[in-house]
């Protein structure tokens, strides 16, 4: 049986993978995170809203390690997430296209959201530590 | 098709602009629209999480119920709700092809989004009002 050259192929296979596409999944992958993470948000509040015992319990799970791991989870998310949404902004109004710009752009989101997820986090700890 | 043939509007002049949703740019003005309140209103919500840092239920409620950081709250939520609500119907019809199942998954997003949404807002309510 001969194999066919000419069969289309997918885009996975005739194009090297590249950063700006690995961002592109990751917006979304953060945006369905945060999507899921409100729940934690609504949980916060309305615990709030019930009572010292409710609200006592999840600021248990918030202090406990893995309550502290979703939240810097969701730190990251959020602020990568806010940033890329500032790139789609540039993109929008139609500057930020050309090929150096565009990798410029990329590296800039990641490495913004990593140093103020690390920012954000110094002044929580030192603000709630404080207290 | 629901104008009659009485109706002076071409099949062209009807479907103009509105794409393959059927609902033309709507969503996607929206998805920015909500996207652009939530990154005004960052900052400002980010402080109410800093004060809330470290202090127990009493603090929290009195921080939550304050007119300010209550109205900055439920502005937050709004964007936030209506945004993913927008984004996810996105993913799911990008990825369910199946035409009960999408229809299925996009009304269980709209509940979902609807549910998280309102059950913080009536928190925050009811904080405003007195625990
Ligand atoms: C300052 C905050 C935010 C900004 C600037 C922002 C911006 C954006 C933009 C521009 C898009 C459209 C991307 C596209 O068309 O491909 C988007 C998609 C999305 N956002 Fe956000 N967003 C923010 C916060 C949030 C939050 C808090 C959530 C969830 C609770 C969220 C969930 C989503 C989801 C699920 C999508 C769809 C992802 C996709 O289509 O790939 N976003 N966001």
């Amino acid at each position: 049986m001969t194999v066919s050259t000419n069969r289309p192929l997918s885009p996975f296979m005739t194009y090297r993978w590249t950063l700006t596409m690995a961002m592109s999944f990751v917006h979304r992958a953060t945006g369905v995170a945060l999507y899921v993470g409100t729940l934690l948000m609504a949980w916060w509040l309305i615990a709030a809203a019930s009572g010292p015992a409710a609200y006592g319990a999840i600021q248990g799970f918030t202090a406990s390690w893995i309550g502290r791991l979703i939240l810097l989870g969701y730190t990251w998310a959020l602020l990568h997430h806010m940033l890329g949404g500032l790139r789609h902004f540039v993109w929008d109004l139609g500057y930020g296209f050309g090929a150096a710009e565009r990798e410029w752009i990329t590296r800039a989101t990641l490495i913004g959201s990593i140093t103020l997820t690390v920012v954000i986090w110094v002044i929580a700890y030192a603000a709630g530590g404080a207290r | 098709m629901s104008q009659g043939s009485g109706s002076m509007r071409t099949p062209i002049g009807r479907v103009r602009g509105l794409g393959a949703a059927h609902s033309g740019t709507k969503d996607f003005f929206r998805q920015r629209l909500t996207a652009l309140a939530m990154l005004l209103l960052f900052i400002p919500a980010l402080v109410v999480v800093m004060m809330l840092l470290g202090r127990n239920h009493a603090a929290a409620v009195q921080i939550l119920g304050s007119p300010l950081v209550a109205v900055i709250m439920i502005l937050f939520i709004i964007a936030s709700a209506w945004h993913m609500k927008l984004g996810m119907q996105v993913v799911i019809e990008d990825y369910v092809h199946d035409e009960k199942l999408k229809l299925a998954a996009i009304i269980a997003n709209t509940f979902f989004s609807a549910a998280v949404g309102l059950a913080s807002i009536y928190a925050i309510i009811k904080l405003s009002s007195g625990v």
